[in-house]
């Protein structure tokens, strides 16, 4: 037995030899899903792994505690409580400052933090010129991004102005473990020591600052049971607690999510691959009927004839899986460079063998089961086609009943559904993927059936005869229009379905902020400073386009409820957001007018009465996602905790805001009775036309009131720009990615009715039939085969990109129309161009070669 | 030790029932060297097909070697084949992938048969294509192809060798040499040889010719010796 399955695999070695080539190509159809599966699995068990290695360096600590408020006493004494047990604190306050160089005059606004002498408690922070981070400690010493010395004309020795103090700058920062994030891009980091705080005088009663207090534990004490008693104490102070852990798996959840959807996109390329490599593979065991007659009669039993051609497939399936694994093992490596802008963290890249491993076996089985189905029709060749050979299509007929037949087809669901489950996040995603594939394919083949019908039913005798051949090439025995109108229709929905969500995605950011109407922010400022700085903005010609106040407030009660009994349980079990929106700070806003970017989803704007005159129960209108947090609706009562005073509400609308806009927009908006006399602060959104005038206008501005923070936001616009080109190109190379994967299928489509194709135009021409003709009938054919393959796969990817964009990102969706027509038409092209390629032989060889060859 | 008895094959054309070989009956003993011979459709590569237990007949038995072919299924039948019988083509049906010595090779890894090289490379040298082996079938002349067919089918030693048309694609010297060669492997290693061809000078060569006309026997120079 073992030297018949010796000689079995030798056999199907040698055999191998000239299509080898052949059928490895047909197998690269899966290399480019593999491929795309090993390089985003490695890449994020490669970040998962970063994330862990560097968790304690991005935060600094193994606990932070974090408040925008300064720490209630009852806090501050629990610090020092614990730092009597070994604990130690270290505390960072972070606030925005307009950042000024008496110097050069440079003017820009900036993220200060300062610092207690024992942060970092983990990373280093690494200075150019190297080893001073010691000694901003010293006095008042300032360590910055360099990106501020740039745009400051400034350099390390010059005396910074923040707020009312001066800092000198005695290094830029070359390395922060917590490394610049999107958010760092709003503003350069300052870091100067903690005690000169209070010279800037920009942290005080109502300003904008955040306050952290970092601990870190003995080494042998976790974080999350070192928290758990605390949660209790802490629980109504208006602080966030969060450890090392906590952060580490909402990084590593927010990287599974980018790579899933990605991750995703490969699993279909795949499957997309899988039907490439069956007609691949189809085409393959149309040139085998003979050799395989021949094995028969010389004794192959038909088990020894599959096994040859079983041991040749998986070789080659392998190899092609091979190939992709190693071309994802690549890209992973280039991976971390294009997406360095958007990874907190340093991605140290390494070959990671599962995500290696688990791409052959997956790659590798599914181009098995793939081929194993064309594969099964060898069993039946007689070996009496050695002496009379029928067409190909009736050697390799299989019966519907055909037991084997049945269960590769069982099998093949299966691992599409096993793959879908081992891929997906939730049972519900692998679910809908395997759904969703599951109705291409069967609207794909019931579109191609009914192509066939209609073309049988719709021949007309009085079409020219080109026409007449070509349209009755999609229903004659052996006819193509299945296997190519399913790999022209999944292609194209593939491709527009990536497409259509990028599409969705981008599109807001982009018209939301191209609908914005002012481009310079001024905030913090104070109530006696509105005026004034209205009068510099005017002075120098500009328009200012909202004055909005901010009056910051807690809330106190719901519907009579006090916020004590409604915070549902201890925090870290169920409702944490919610249980935070109730005792969140609110930074509101009175106006008489909806805002543009705002628009009211269901109750009434304030009516004449409420605008009037002060009210016993004063009327507001809630954000709608904010109104679901706190669980609140149209007519509830809310009793706002306005600095001391107690202020009764009832919610008479809700708004839905474009928060992409670059505007001033709140959650909240009173009718201004209510709030006319509170404490307050102004936001102020002016339009500068001139892009020259923003910084002398700024610069002025800081210098009269140096607590006055302003924002360009034509350097936000452009940023957000660059990052939206950065994804659309992420999301386009998937799209051209899948049109890749598309083209090798289409082209193992279209080989497997080649040889027939190709016989037949050469009899046409012995018969007289000159190139030209022969072309039409191609190209009669081929274009009704790629109108409606790529038809049907435009309207699967509607449907698909419909579903993606509402339920996976939860945005509107729109239909570009003329985008999506033009990918149609590519494909159209791109179909004709296959086909005129398949049948160049016809036009190459002399009728008389080409007869004895085929 | 091949037995035809009342062999009838039909096919359906369309509706209709048509009768490609009526009743046919004979009996070839071993190492005979016989002619089948006819006009194109007279039913001498459909008797072919089922003498050699590549088709099973709608009625009649075929006894190969004693085995009833029609009670056996395809894999006993190819059993069979790879152990008792030779074939040689019109068409020399080389497996184009493999060189002439690989294609020799075939049945005898197929079985399992230890030391396939060696008794390759002796059936080549003696077929008279020494040095040859490593070639690929579109490497050889017709004759050439036609020689490595005759090896290959001598591979397994079998009792009985069917040869369809062997000299049909070949060219008359050609053609001779090509039969010479069989008869004198016939006369050697007292295999049974089955020929179908319509070329009467070479019938006329074999031992017993049988002669089919419309699916029927018509002649038979052996009924004589060997009826039964």
């Amino acid at each position: 037995m073992s030297t018949i399955s010796r000689s079995i695999w030798s056999l199907a070695w040698r055999e191998s030899r000239t299509a080898r080539r052949r059928l490895l190509l047909y197998m690269s159809s899966i290399s480019l899903g593999v491929a795309a599966l090993v390089a985003i699995d490695s890449f994020s068990t490669n970040i998962v792994q970063s994330v862990k290695d560097q968790s304690r360096a991005l935060m600094g600590g193994d606990v932070s505690f974090n408040s925008s408020k300064p720490f209630a006493p009852a806090m501050d004494s629990l610090f020092d409580s614990l730092s009597h047990h070994g604990l130690s604190f270290a505390r960072i306050t972070t606030f925005p400052s307009m950042a000024v160089v008496p110097r050069t005059a440079g003017t820009r606004f900036a993220q200060v933090r300062g610092v207690t002498d024992n942060y970092p408690f983990y990373g280093n922070i690494v200075t150019e010129p190297a080893g001073l981070w010691p000694t901003l400690q010293g006095g008042a010493n300032a360590i910055v991004d360099p990106s501020l010395l740039t745009s400051l004309n400034a350099k390390v020795g010059d005396t910074l102005r923040l707020g009312f103090g001066s800092f000198t700058i005695i290094a830029t920062i070359k390395d922060v473990p917590a490394a610049a994030g999107i958010a760092e891009m709003l503003g350069p980091r300052i870091f100067i020591p903690a005690r000169y705080i209070a010279e800037t005088q920009l942290v005080v009663f109502g300003s904008t600052a955040d306050r952290t207090v970092l601990a870190k534990l003995p080494p042998n004490v976790d974080p999350d049971n070192f928290v758990k008693p605390l949660r209790k104490r802490i629980e109504n102070q208006q602080v966030r607690v969060r450890t090392v852990t906590q952060t580490e798996m909402q990084t590593s959840d927010a990287i599974e999510n980018l790579t899933s959807f990605i991750g995703i996109v490969g699993l279909v390329a795949l499957l997309l691959g899988g039907i490439g490599v069956a007609s691949g593979v189809r085409a393959f065991v149309a040139r085998k009927i003979d050799t395989v007659a021949v094995l028969r009669c010389l004794g192959a039993s038909s088990g020894q004839v599959m096994a040859i051609y079983v041991v040749q497939a998986a070789g080659m399936g392998l190899a092609g899986a091979a190939a992709g694994a190693a071309l994802g093992v690549a890209i992973q490596f280039l991976l971390p460079q294009v997406l360095t802008d958007f990874l907190p963290i340093d991605v140290k890249v390494r070959l990671v063998p599962a995500a290696v491993f688990t791409g052959l076996a997956v790659g590798g089985w599914i181009a098995l089961i793939f081929a194993l189905r064309p594969l099964l029709a060898l069993r039946n060749v007689s070996p009496l086609q050695t002496l009379r050979r029928d067409t190909d299509a009736e050697v390799l007929r299989m019966h519907w009943s055909d037991v084997p037949r049945i269960a590769v087809d069982v099998a093949l669901v299966l691992s599409v559904v096993g793959i879908a489950f081992l891929r997906a996040r939730t049972t519900r995603q692998a679910l809908s993927i395997s759904a969703a594939t599951g109705v291409a394919i069967l609207a794909l083949v019931a579109s191609a059936a009914l192509l066939s019908w209609a073309a049988r039913k719709g021949l007309r005798t009085g079409w020219p005869y080109v026409v007449r051949q070509g349209v009755a090439n999609l229903y004659r025995p052996g006819n193509q229009t299945r296997a190519v109108v399913l790999a022209l229709g999944f292609g194209a929905f593939l491709v527009s379905t990536l497409y259509l969500v990028q599409h969705n995605i981008l599109r807001r950011f982009t018209t939301a902020a191209a609908e914005s109407r002012g481009n310079v922010v001024f905030f913090d400022v104070q109530q006696d400073q509105a005026a004034g700085l209205d009068s510099i903005i005017r002075s120098r010609g500009n328009e200012v386009v909202q004055t909005a106040p901010v009056v910051t407030m807690r809330i106190a009660a719901i519907n009579g409820k006090r916020v004590a009994d409604l915070t549902p349980g201890p925090v870290e079990q169920n409702g944490h957001r919610a249980g935070w929106a109730y005792r969140r700070e609110f930074r509101s806003t009175f106006r008489d007018k909806p805002a543009s970017s705002e628009t009211i989803v269901s109750g009434k704007w304030f009516g004449a009465n409420a605008l009037k005159a002060v009210q016993d129960t004063g009327e507001i209108s809630l954000e709608e996602g904010i109104a679901k947090e706190i669980s609140v609706k149209l007519g509830d009562i809310i009793v706002w905790n306005v600095q001391g005073v107690e202020i009764p509400t009832r919610i008479t609308s809700l708004r839905k805001v474009v928060w992409t806009r670059f505007e001033p927009n709140f959650f909240v908006v009173f009718a201004p009775p209510a709030l006319k006399d509170a404490p307050k602060q102004y936001v102020l959104l002016t339009q500068v036309k001139d892009p020259q005038a923003v910084t002398p206008l700024q610069r002025a501005v800081v210098n009269q009131y140096p607590n006055i923070s302003s924002i360009d936001l034509t350097s936000i616009k452009r940023t957000v720009d660059r990052i939206v080109a950065r994804v659309s190109l992420a999301i386009r190379f998937m799209a051209l990615f899948s049109l890749a994967v598309a083209i090798p299928v289409l082209f193992s489509a279209v080989a497997a009715t080649r040889r027939a194709r190709v016989r037949e135009g050469v009899l046409l021409r012995t018969l007289g039939a000159t190139r030209g003709q022969i072309a039409k009938i191609l190209l009669a054919e081929y274009s009704l085969l790629g109108v409606l393959g790529g038809l049907t796969g435009m309207l699967l990817a509607m449907a698909g990109g419909w579903a993606v964009v509402r339920y996976l990102f939860k945005v509107p969706f729109t239909l570009p129309i003329a985008p999506i027509a033009g990918i149609a038409l590519v494909i159209v092209a791109l179909t004709l161009l296959i086909g005129l390629l398949a049948g160049r032989d016809v036009f190459r060889e002399t009728p008389i070669a080409a007869l004895r060859d085929v | 030790m091949l037995i035809a008895r009342e062999v009838t094959k039909e096919y359906m054309s369309g509706e209709q029932k048509l009768a490609v070989l009526r009743d046919v009956s004979f009996s070839i003993p071993q190492g005979a060297f016989v002619a089948i011979v006819g006009p194109s459709g007279s039913g001498k590569t459909t008797l072919l097909g089922l003498l050699a237990g590549l088709d099973t007949p709608t009625r009649g038995t075929v006894l190969l070697d004693n085995a009833d072919l029609g009670t056996l299924n395809e894999n006993e039948r190819a059993r069979l084949r790879g152990e008792k019988v030779g074939f040689v083509f019109q068409t020399f049906q080389l497996i184009p992938t493999l060189t002439a010595l690989e294609n020799v090779q075939v049945p005898l890894e197929l079985r399992g048969t230890p030391g396939a090289v060696e008794r390759a490379r002796d059936l080549i040298d003696r077929v008279g294509l020494t040095g040859r082996g490593h070639h690929f079938p579109t490497q050889l002349s017709g004759g050439e192809q036609q020689r490595v067919a005759i090896a290959r089918a001598f591979a397994n030693s079998p009792k009985i060798l069917f040869a369809d048309e062997p000299t049909g694609n070949l060219d008359n010297t050609t053609g001779h040499r090509i039969f010479e060669l069989l008869r004198s492997l016939n006369s050697d290693g007292g295999s049974t040889i089955v020929l179908v061809t319509h070329d009467s000078t070479l019938a006329a060569r074999a031992s017993r010719t049988i002669r089919l006309l419309d699916g029927a026997v018509v002649e038979d120079t052996g009924t004589e010796g060997s009826a039964g």
